[in-house]
């Protein structure tokens, strides 16, 4: 009889697919753009503030999406409310110790955060006429309150589906406590590394740029210790990313996702003009290879 | 409120009949798979294959023989939830549709499931799975409609050989016990229960007696509950989060950027 490494190999998949992969990288930069954004209001320069205004308009509508996509993952998509309310008794429905419950509100509590900034950034941007919305942008208290709060809930939301994934009892995802922080730091990587080229895109040059270049470079190395923690903490289970997963997991994120771009930020003669705009463009693919990854391989055990 | 109620199964005595899965698909008005088209594995006897939303009973056939067939046996065993004292599913379902009835056993509320699929990669038997019919998540209820009237589930009721046996956790203990006891004197030393104490989530109130290792019968050796990893998975994505953050301040202070400006400036 075959030996199993871990006993949570008797449990069965639970077919989350391409919707959920996107929801993770959507997510991801939701929760990573807005803590940036939130991160220039409080420690950037004034003349930084249109890139944390760039970080609040990709964080409101890759919430939404966000939203969506969990709902038409439903089998019953009009029942998507019962995650919020109970059903029967129409009471508040919560739980704490289960990672998709508390995320569904997170979810909502960070949408709302997501709104206001976005609200607060057309007001600056001169988009829209609310004069009192001009309050919720720095300098003042409350829009120090709002970027504290709605990046710890970004951040929230970029790291628990990790933390999901390990609260079951499937192969790879429950043998291992470390998929939450992966995807958190993860969740910064991608998202600098989006402002990047959005903001070379637009031709920015403040100096709030290569703040993000340096620090992406030092999240995607934080990244990569993290992951190679992750293959570790697997142990005998590690096995089970011995074929085309593991392949798409080696040359995919860790090479092409991470090795290279680390190269890139290095040297950054390399590629002349290209090499800022290419190392973020790997950085993108690789997160959203890396969540691939991670969704689809624990289902195939 | 009554005493916990659950199975005792002796997969010693299994005869392989099926007679429990067709009860329980009868009473449960669980359809055939495919439309009424049957399908067969075509190298077992086994074609039920797997618990899923529409088989709640599953009848293991577990084929040992040696290379040259000379010598062999078969391990017969009904499988069904597990009606965990400590239910994974119940844990983790964010909808609240999952819960533990009167009767200490384990049921999903068809009216609150959303077929979000949580409960599914929660269970660390692979007992549960979507009904194709409703998109909703379902399982064994042990006949939670039957025990409000005062009747036994259809698949105890429908076995031959009693090898499902159903009544009170206590009495079932005492009986899988003796059973147990018996085997062992009469010289099958490999006989134990599986389930039967606290160990194993609590207790399964649908536990059995095996001539076998689990995992020979496909049951996990050490389930656990999924919440294990909540604390640790908690800190260590709080720890990412500080580290990300200390490297965003560092990076947007005014000194770094303004070293990096004086890099870039000729």
């Amino acid at each position: 009889m075959n030996t199993f490494p871990s006993s949570t190999y008797f449990s069965a998949p639970p077919d989350w697919g391409w919707l959920i992969v996107f929801y993770f990288f959507f997510g991801g930069l939701a929760g990573g753009c807005y803590f940036l954004a939130a991160l220039i209001d409080l420690f950037g320069r004034p003349e930084d503030r249109p890139l944390a205004r760039m970080g609040y308009y990709i964080a409101f509508p890759c919430v939404i999406l966000s939203g969506l996509l969990l709902t038409f993952d439903l089998n019953r998509p009009l029942r998507f409310w019962h995650m919020l309310v109970e059903s029967n008794t129409f009471q508040p429905m919560i739980k704490l110790w289960s990672p998709m419950s508390v995320g569904s509100w997170a979810l909502l509590i960070f949408g709302i955060f997501s709104l206001v900034s976005f609200l607060g950034a057309l007001v600056e941007d001169n988009r829209l006429a609310w004069p009192a919305g001009r309050k919720l942008r720095p300098p003042g208290m409350l829009s120090s309150v709002i970027a504290v709060l709605g990046g710890l809930a970004g951040f929230y939301v970029a790291g628990y589906t990790g933390v999901l994934l390990a609260v079951t009892n499937r192969p790879i995802w429950s043998d291992t406590p470390l998929l939450g922080m992966l995807f958190v730091v993860s969740a910064a990587s991608i998202s600098a590394a989006l402002m990047i080229l959005l903001a070379r895109r637009s031709k920015w040059t403040m100096p709030g740029i290569a703040a993000l270049h340096r620090m992406d470079a030092w999240v995607v190395g934080l990244e990569l210790i993290v992951l190679i923690a992750v293959m570790i903490s697997l142990g005998p289970v590690f096995r089970a990313w011995l074929n085309a997963w593991g392949l798409l997991l080696f040359f995919g994120v860790i090479v092409a996702g991470m090795l290279v771009p680390l190269a890139l930020y290095w040297r950054r003669q390399w590629l002349g003009e290209l090499n800022l705009t290419t190392a973020a463009v790997l950085v993108l693919v690789g997160g959203f290879l890396l969540r691939l990854v991670i969704v689809f391989s624990a289902q195939g055990v | 409120m009554p005493e916990p109620m659950g199975f005792y199964t002796d997969t010693t005595v299994c005869i392989g009949c099926k007679a429990c899965e067709v009860a329980c698909k009868e009473w449960n008005q669980l359809p055939s798979t495919n439309g009424g088209l049957n399908t067969l594995s075509g190298d077992s006897y086994d074609n039920t294959r797997r618990l899923d939303g529409t088989h709640w009973r599953h009848v293991k056939f577990i084929e040992q023989f040696t290379e040259d067939r000379k010598d062999g046996r078969w391990l017969l065993m009904s499988d069904v939830c597990k009606h965990c004292v400590n239910a994974p599913c119940l844990e983790v379902c964010p909808t609240g549709a999952i819960v533990r009835t009167e009767f200490d056993t384990v049921v999903i509320q068809s009216d609150a499931c959303n077929g979000c699929r949580d409960c599914i990669s929660a269970c660390p038997f692979g007992v549960i799975d979507i009904n194709p019919a409703s998109g909703l998540a379902q399982k064994c209820t042990l006949c939670y409609d039957r025990l409000q009237v005062g009747m036994e589930p259809a698949c105890s009721k429908a076995c031959p050989t009693d090898s499902i046996q159903f009544g009170t956790i206590r009495e079932l203990k005492e009986r899988a016990q003796k059973r147990v006891d018996q085997l062992q004197q009469t010289g099958e030393k490999r006989a134990y229960l599986y389930g039967a104490d606290e160990k194993m989530l609590g207790g399964l109130n649908s536990f059995y007696l095996l001539v076998d290792k689990p995992e020979v019968y496909g049951l996990p050796p050490d389930p656990k509950m999924p919440t294990r990893n909540l604390k640790s998975g908690t800190w260590f994505s709080a720890l990412g989060a500080v580290l990300v953050g200390l490297m965003g301040v560092i990076n947007f202070r005014n000194r770094g950027a303004r070293l990096e400006g004086q890099e870039e400036r000729p």
